[in-house]
């Protein structure tokens, strides 16, 4: 059976530019997975309460102004939440520095400006298919 | 020495012209179909063919006349250049007043606050994430914080921006430390940028803090009150930028600023204003992409609409009602983190069709806006830039130096069809309010994010560095970020506890029970002349924006993908 991979587009902190996350959530959507979309602003703890709630495989977070720097924040309530496995990816700008931060907090991947729609649709898809397998052991055909 | 013309002369232009379309089609090959970001199809030549002569009166005109095509003043940059507003946000008060007289020694003629996203969002330091604060703008929620902010700028003779959503706080700190100051509010000039709260319900979310019934109150309360208190503030900046930033096409996002005008020019009619009292001082912000002869026949064809709508349809008879007053900032969406530096190239080519529009006052990005929020560094390359163009390259000798063009003549015309096509629909809907209550000016826009998106992963429109001409970078050759000190923040939270420990809670009580009353009430007392009050008495931003939200409700843009 075909996966079909679902996740959540949100952004957390206090920015709204949403250009981002309604391209990149109308790309996976145009690609057959399974979209969650928010508006912005969302609080940690609502982040924590969907990605359970709707099951998803993958979270993937926008920000532009510097919300970013919340995201270990996220990672370390994820994990309190029985949800460590689920696969985390950043979009947006991100400084050099930080993404080595957010790689070490345990972010899957951080994709910057100018990242090609199809890199960001192939990567989900994988970190899905990763997480199901881990997930589900038995039903790996 | 001249050669005389071997070819016979052509009999007339229609000859040459059909001449020269059987040369090009001979040796172009398969011609490329070339449109612009409005969808508007882009020939390979225009000729006197393309404009009618005798409607130059009427369209093209002179500077400073009706219809203002050519700019809305007689001298325009001929006289006096546009005002050099960078905008400027970064941690503390006394951060951000350190690099605002920098700026402002580098060639900045004019104050521009940028206030952190907490503040963006309607909350004190005290209710936000702290690794959030400052890192976008400077953290600034009371009366002595503006204070602090603005040392040493002489308020009577800086026309000042805030980037100030409703209710209008950063505004009513001003207007407090102007009169601890001594300073008359009526020698007071600037503009409160984000007042356009339609735009922040569509696209830049980040300035939306009411639900939007009672934003659309506070506005028509704060226009009134500032046309009678500060009667030099532009208290309305319509703005345009957001929309384009977040995808619509240059007509469209023109379309959509005209629309939000007429709306909020219909409300302050319905609250019983006069247009000439309340038009003079509309103004409104654009951006600037990439799309060079696109932006200028944007601006060419705004005015153009503008001076023939507050005529029409408001009868307005001030000319200064009629005149189209624009501020506009280069494209960040255009910007490449690849590369970084060619965005110096690309800032350049956007601010001058900004120049070429007719602009009145111009920020410019910083190269690195794709990599961070801007570096000093970054920031004064953005103001050299501007520096260069006005003064180094003669761009400003001549008056609308493409006036009369085929194709600028031709394109203003063809951007003004299109423009007045997606106005029609708005107002079809039942005007922007309703339009964007619907969703479906957040449809469109979306829409077209995703063509131009579609364009970029496809190739069909190049981007430097992205999709073309890559290279191998260094990270190390990136430019080392500014972050607010974490001790600075620290302090500032600690100063800001203590300070309210201090307080008269009574007096702030006090000042909130009013604030919530005149928000209860439907209408008949001005809530912005309330927040000018707390203000004044030590109420904070948060405590303002608090009371307001409890009493109006909290605004959410619709979720639309």
């Amino acid at each position: 059976m075909a996966v079909r991979p679902k996740v959540l587009i949100t952004k957390i902190g206090l920015d709204g530019h949403d250009r981002g996350s309604r391209i990149v959530a109308a790309h996976l959507r145009d690609a057959g997975m399974e979209v969650v979309y928010t508006p912005p602003w969302q609080e940690l703890a609502a982040v924590v309460k969907l990605a359970l709630e709707e099951d998803v495989d993958v979270i993937g977070l926008s920000s532009l102004a510097t919300d970013h720097l919340i995201v270990p924040k996220l990672m370390t309530k994820l994990r309190a939440a029985g949800l460590g496995d689920v696969a985390v990816i950043v979009g947006g700008i991100v400084p050099d520095e930080d993404e080595k931060a957010l790689l070490d907090a345990g972010v899957a991947r951080v994709f910057h400006p100018g990242a090609p729609l199809e890199s960001i649709s192939a990567f989900v898809r994988d970190a899905a298919l990763r997480v199901r397998a881990a997930r589900f052991p038995a039903q790996e055909a | 020495m001249n050669q005389p013309l071997q070819e016979p002369v052509p009999a007339s232009i229609e000859d040459a012209q059909i001449r020269w379309r059987a040369d090009y089609d001979a040796r172009i090959g398969m011609d490329r179909q070339v449109n612009n970001r409005s969808g508007i199809p882009i020939k390979p030549l225009y000729t006197p063919l393309d404009v009618d002569a005798a409607r130059f009166d009427a369209d093209v005109g002179f500077p400073g006349q009706a219809p203002y095509t050519r700019g809305i003043y007689p001298t325009m940059h001929r006289g006096r250049t546009w005002t050099q507003r960078q905008l400027v946000g970064l941690g503390t008060p006394a951060a951000y007043n350190e690099r605002l007289r920098d700026i402002l020694g580098q060639g900045a003629t004019a104050v521009s606050l940028i206030p952190c996203n907490s503040v963006f969002r309607g909350y004190d330091m005290d209710e936000v994430d702290e690794e959030l604060l400052g890192t976008c703008g400077v953290v600034a929620n009371t009366a002595d914080h503006m204070a602090t902010c603005l040392d040493g700028v002489d308020l009577a003779r800086t026309s000042c921006a805030m980037n100030d959503p409703s209710p209008f706080t950063l505004l009513a700190f001003m207007l407090a430390t102007a009169r601890r100051r001594g300073v008359d509010w009526r020698a007071i000039s600037g503009t409160s940028n984000q007042s356009d709260y339609l735009s922040h319900f569509v696209a830049n979310h980040m300035f939306f803090r009411i639900a939007l019934p009672g934003a659309r109150r506070i506005l028509t309360d704060h226009i009134a009150w500032c046309a009678a208190h500060v009667p030099r503030w532009n208290a309305l900046s319509v703005v345009g930028q957001h929309m384009q930033q977040a995808g619509a096409t240059p007509a469209e996002a023109m379309a959509f600023a005209l629309c939000s005008a007429i709306q909020f020019a219909d409300d302050c009619v319905a609250a019983g204003m006069s247009p000439d009292e309340f038009l003079p001082r509309f103004t409104f912000f654009f951006d600037i992409s990439l799309s060079f002869f696109e932006e200028i026949a944007k601006f060419r064809a705004g005015r153009r609409i503008w001076a023939r709508l507050t005529r029409a349809r408001y009868g307005a008879r001030d000319p200064r009602s009629s005149r189209f007053k624009f501020h506009a900032q280069t494209s960040g969406v255009d910007l490449t983190r690849q590369q970084p530096l060619n965005n110096i190239a690309r800032v350049t080519a956007q601010a001058i069709a900004g120049i070429f529009g007719g602009l009145q006052s111009m920020h410019t990005d910083a190269y690195d806006e794709a990599l961070s929020c801007p570096t000093q560094f970054g920031a004064r390359i953005a103001v050299a830039t501007q520096n260069i163009l006005r003064e180094e390259a003669h761009l400003t000798d001549v008056i609308d130096p493409l006036g009369g063009s085929y194709y600028v003549e031709a394109l203003t015309n063809e951007m003004e069809e299109r423009i007045a096509a997606v106005m029609a629909s708005v107002e079809a809907s039942g005007g922007m309010y309703r339009a964007v209550e619907s969703g479906m000016v957040q449809r469109l826009i979306g829409a077209s994010a995703q063509r131009h998106q579609e364009a970029i992963e496809s190739g069909a429109q190049t981007v430097v560095g992205v999709n073309a001409y890559q290279v191998d970078e260094d990270a190390q050759s990136r430019p080392a970020l500014a972050r607010p000190y974490p001790a600075q923040i620290g302090a500032h939270l600690r100063e800001f506890a203590d300070w309210k420990a201090q307080r008269s809670s009574g007096t702030v009580a006090a000042a909130l029970d009013d604030l919530a009353r005149s928000a209860g009430a439907q209408g008949g007392d001005n809530i912005f002349g309330r927040v000018v009050e707390a203000a004044a008495v030590g109420c904070t931003h948060g405590e303002i924006c608090g009371t307001l939200r409890r009493e109006l409700g909290f605004g959410r843009p619709l979720a639309l993908v």
